[in-house]
């Protein structure tokens, strides 16, 4: 619990592997995963002398999409830059990236947060956060940690190299963990949405990196949260492949920082790596590092212009994405902002209840089946998206309401048979015990073998009760 | 008849005449190469039986008739920073000692398939840094002329090898003045095209925004059909030029009359007396064979130094990093004493804190040297000047100064830094040495400085000399 | 002119450019530093303001490949510049970590 007097500053940066079909500025296939070691590279992503990088029109694409989607601003132009530092992964000792002339800036996200319902407005409380950019890089390759012949050395296989990489920064927007955890969904879920990436953790095609500090809480209302002067260190955390390793590494952290800063220290500026076992983070280099990034325009791509037109191209290919989708399925379907939720959540299945109300309107054939039955359908039977067709889905749904209709007369038998059996129950209910009714209704569900519908039987039972 | 003095048009016209084979001349191309170059060291490798075994193949296809281009069976060197999967690449350095390629460069993959005998490799200065061979970590090339004398660079080598008659054809690559200072100062013909005309793939990289590969002949003609055969837009290069690929022999012999050339007095008076003379003398051929001379004025030379110094030195920082031992090669213990110094420096001019004063305002005066040639080319067709300040200068001279290669290469920096193509001719001789005259065009004005420069050849007839060894 | 070159920047730069140097090395290097750049510091006299920088002088913007795969290297090829690989992995000495 984070004590009153202390407020949490979070930002987040996540790198996100795209998967296009060839990597970023080679033809080396990009399904890289799983694969035998240095068989997916060639001269140009293993940085071989005089190789020259040629950028993939499709990963420039979907940066530019992603960063539609987060609302962000397109800047006409824009170019690659190099980023130089030495490390064994990174083949040529310098990174292609972007730097001040990033292919995205200045958007937001709005995500539902985790406070209760507003009473007032009957709404969830929403929140904004910003995106400071959304940029273009590369891979590097990927180390393994061995003990050969009794050495320790460092093995590296390329295959990962010169892979498409979006990386996207968070203004430090966030104040909880757990408001960091539904950004990351949000965002994970808007990036399948588009369909640019797996966003598949665990294969490490999504990474999260969150900056954590704490500040003294102010109280001064006056004052806009975000121009409040951020605290003079940052930790960042690496190695998170989980939302929920993303919320404990914070909470861990923030902890962490409110110890040292109550005695009056300030926690060191450093980068801390998550254990995932013991539920630590711990100091990730000791070793003292030079960092001077000495960024130059890269000279061997020409920069990137767009017109107008182009960008419209771009935002015509995003597909609607979850809020607005959410909003449409109340209002079109009638179905409740909960169930809209659930339906929403991959667009596979969103996908998957409009086909099937599409069938149903189109067949005529089933007229008794409304979007709501067919929603509880997907969402409270747990019906199998990838094994059972919508048009299956909606005969079965007509099959199973064929048996539903059992007669009135049928129904009442029942009902006079359960009260008979459950002379207390209703005894309860004729004493002002609410309860019982629905105690009743379920008895009378279970008796009628699913046949029952219960809106339906509670209906009779007070009629029949009264 | 000696057949390695022939030129590349000589050399084709004969093969195609059946009157010698191409084994015959590569044959003797190697046994001058056998007999000079211990001499003038201008081969880092030479590679014999594949030569030879190169040769027996062009002359199956010059039999059956089936030589589809000029360069089928013609011996080259190329210079040994250009990628090759038969003979090692080192770019006369340390750390490159024993590689050997997976892939062709561009450039090499051009000529192979036009069915060339690939000779060997020439030295130039380790990593291109340089404009005397002298920098190379293996041994030092001698100016054919005087072998007492530097050969220019850093395409050293494969200016001694053509000048030497040890190669017929020869490509060297230029990111200021490589190809046309040596070209200069052996007396050979060196054409740096337009930056992004022929490919950069597969050239181990040093300025990656000037570089430019590019022929070094015996005459104009050979550097227009060479140009011909690797010019072009390559899938491997995103800076190579979509723009359609001329046929460079096409305006050769074409008179230039009315043609409007410019001369600018600072370049002129950037050159030692003995060159000033020499150039002079040009200006008179070229209003005898009719061009309008005229005056331009173009921004100093001198700033040209500094701003092709911070890029270029910044671009190289980047550009060795990869040189790291773990793929290929040695460690970063074996760079030379230049390309520590040339590391050292771009690093600090990248580094936080002089960024702007040095990389951004040198971005900037580039911006400007561009736009004064733009200015001056709606004035004239070329522009014409001395190659290089001075003739060829004695071994040693390099290591006086940290700036040498950069000063030798005053007249190149501020074309090669606009990207602009310029062919370097031989315009006389001093003291027994060579002089250079450079012809300097408007962006892919290959077609036009090649009309020029073959002009004022064949007025001149100082491709005709050849030095005694 | 003057310039801020000194053993301690040499060094540091040396540890930027992942180079060693040594103290004598560091020494004539310095001073080879310190010339060029009074040479080159020339150009901060030159007045460039409202000049936009160029980087590239081809002209030539949005150049793109399409994402098309090509065939990689074997991992024999990749490998057949070093000898210093294990079990398909290219190897090094431990790098510095937890």
């Amino acid at each position: 619990m984070i004590k009153e007097n202390f407020e949490p500053i979070i930002g987040l940066e996540i790198h996100v592997e795209l998967k296009t079909k060839s990597k970023m500025f080679c033809g080396c296939n990009a399904d890289w995963f799983g694969k035998v070691p240095n068989t997916l590279c060639c001269p140009v992503c293993l940085a071989l002398p005089g190789t020259l990088p040629f950028p993939n029109r499709i990963a420039v694409e979907w940066c530019v999409m992603l960063g539609l989607a987060l609302n962000c601003d397109i800047p006409v132009f824009s170019k690659f830059d190099r980023k130089n530092y030495f490390y064994p992964d990174l083949p040529k000792g310098y990174q292609i990236s972007q730097y001040d002339k990033p292919f995205a800036i200045n958007g937001s996200l709005e995500t539902n947060t985790n406070q209760p319902i507003n009473k007032l407005t009957n709404q969830q409380i929403r929140k904004k956060i910003r995106i400071r950019r959304v940029h273009m890089e590369e891979d590097t390759g990927k180390l393994l940690h061995a003990t050969i012949d009794g050495a320790k050395c460092t093995l590296i296989d390329f295959n990962r190299s010169g892979m498409p990489l979006v990386e996207i920064v968070t203004e430090p927007d966030i104040r909880s963990s757990e408001e960091a955890r539904i950004f990351l969904k949000k965002l994970h879920q808007i990036i399948r949405y588009i369909g640019i990436s797996d966003a598949d953790m665990e294969k490490g095609s999504m990474r999260l990196e969150p900056n954590i500090s704490v500040r003294k809480f102010s109280r001064n209302k006056n004052q806009s949260p975000n121009k409040l002067k951020l605290p003079n260190y940052k930790v960042e955390v690496k190695n998170i492949n989980s939302f929920n390793f993303a919320k404990k590494a914070i909470d861990f952290e923030l902890d962490r920082h409110i110890s040292i800063l109550e005695k009056g220290e300030v926690p060191a500026q450093e980068t801390r790596g998550w254990d995932e076992k013991k539920g630590i983070t711990y100091t990730q280099r000791t070793k003292e590092e030079a960092h001077d990034y000495r960024y130059f325009p890269e000279p061997d791509i020409p920069p990137i212009r767009w017109t107008k037109p182009q960008i419209s191209k771009l935002k015509a290919q995003i597909c609607e994405l979850p809020d607005k989708k959410i909003k449409r399925f109340i209002k079109d379907y009638k179905i409740s902002e909960y169930d809209a939720t659930i339906l929403t959540d991959e667009l596979e299945t969103a996908d998957y209840y409009e086909n099937s109300i599409k069938y149903q309107v189109s067949s005529k054939k089933y007229k008794g089946i409304t979007p709501k039955i067919i929603a509880n359908w997907i969402i409270n039977k747990k019906t199998d998206i990838t094994k059972v067709t919508p048009e299956k889905l909606v005969n079965l749904i007509s099959q199973k309401q064929q048996i539903v209709q059992m007669d009135d007369k049928e129904l009442e038998a029942i009902i006079q048979k359960v009260l008979k059996a459950n002379p207390k129950a209703v005894a309860d209910f004729k004493s002002g015990k609410q309860q019982a009714l629905m105690f009743l209704v379920g008895q009378v569900m279970r008796e009628a073998k699913g046949k029952a519908e219960a809106e339906e039987t509670k209906r009779f039972l007070s009629k029949m009760l009264n | 008849m000696d057949l390695y003095k022939l030129t590349i048009t000589q050399a084709s016209k004969g093969l195609k005449e059946k009157k010698f084979s191409s084994k015959e001349l590569t044959k003797s191309v190697l046994a001058r190469i056998k007999s000079i170059d211990k001499l003038v060291k201008a081969y880092v490798t030479v590679d014999e039986e594949n030569a030879l075994h190169k040769a027996n193949k062009a002359d199956k296809l010059l039999m059956k008739k089936r030589a589809d281009n000029p360069l089928v069976g013609i011996p080259f060197a190329l210079k040994d920073n250009i990628c090759t999967t038969d003979i090692r690449t080192t770019a006369s350095s340390n750390v490159l000692k024993d590689y050997l390629p997976i892939f062709n460069g561009t450039v090499a993959k051009k000529l192979k398939e036009k069915n060339i005998v690939l000779l060997g490799k020439t030295n130039m200065d380790a990593w291109a840094h340089g404009s005397s061979t002298e920098a190379s970590d293996f041994f030092t090339t001698r100016n054919p002329w005087n072998l007492g004398r530097l050969p220019g660079g850093s395409s050293g080598g494969s200016a001694a090898s053509i000048m030497s008659d040890m190669t017929i054809g020869s490509i060297g690559t230029e990111t200021a003045g490589s190809i046309r200072q040596p070209s200069a100062w052996c007396g050979a013909v060196g054409l740096k095209p337009t930056y992004g005309r022929v490919s950069r793939y597969g050239i181990v990289a040093m300025g990656s925004s000037l570089d430019s590969p590019g022929p070094i002949t015996k005459t104009v003609e050979d550097a227009a059909i060479v140009l011909n055969a690797i010019a072009g837009f390559d899938p491997y290069d995103a800076t190579s030029s979509p723009k359609k690929v001329e046929n460079y022999t096409k305006d050769i012999g074409k008179k230039i009359k009315g043609m409007k050339i410019g001369i600018a007095d600072m370049y002129i008076e950037s050159s030692q007396k003995n060159i000033q003379e020499k150039i002079y003398q040009a200006i008179e051929v070229f209003k005898k064979l009719g061009a309008k001379v005229k005056n331009v004025n173009l921004v100093d030379p001198q700033y040209a130094i500094s701003v092709y110094t911070i890029l270029q030195r910044a671009e190289v920082s980047a550009n060795l990093a990869r040189f790291d031992g773990i793929r290929y090669g040695y460690g970063r213990d074996k760079f030379g004493e230049e390309a520590k110094r040339r590391i050292m420096l771009g690093t600090y001019a990248l580094s936080t804190g002089y960024y702007d004063a040095l990389y951004l305002k040198a971005q900037q005066i580039r911006t400007m040297i561009v736009e004064d040639f733009e200015k001056v080319f709606k004035k004239v067709d070329v522009i014409i000047g001395p190659t290089a300040p001075c003739t060829a200068l004695p071994l040693g001279s390099s290591k006086t100064s940290p700036m040498f290669g950069e000063v030798q290469d005053i007249l190149a920096e501020p074309s090669t830094i606009s990207g602009l193509p310029g062919i370097s001719i031989p315009c006389g001789f001093s003291d027994g040495l060579p002089a250079g005259l450079q012809v300097i065009g408007p962006q892919f004005s290959e077609k036009k400085i090649i009309q020029v420069a073959h002009a004022f050849e064949q007025e001149t007839n100082y491709f005709k000399e050849k030095p005694k060894l | 002119m003057t310039n801020d070159i000194t053993i301690e920047k040499v060094k540091y730069i040396a540890k930027l450019a992942n180079l060693y140097i040594s103290d004598e090395e560091a020494k004539t290097l310095s001073k080879d530093l310190s010339d060029t750049l009074d040479f080159i510091n020339k150009i901060k006299l030159l007045n460039t303001k409202g000049l936009k920088p160029t980087s590239n002088v081809t002209g030539l913007e949005n150049v793109f490949r399409e994402d098309k795969v090509s065939s990689s290297l074997t991992q024999e090829q990749a490998l057949s510049g070093v000898s210093n690989h294990y079990k398909g992995y290219f190897k090094v000495k431990a790098v510095l970590e937890e």
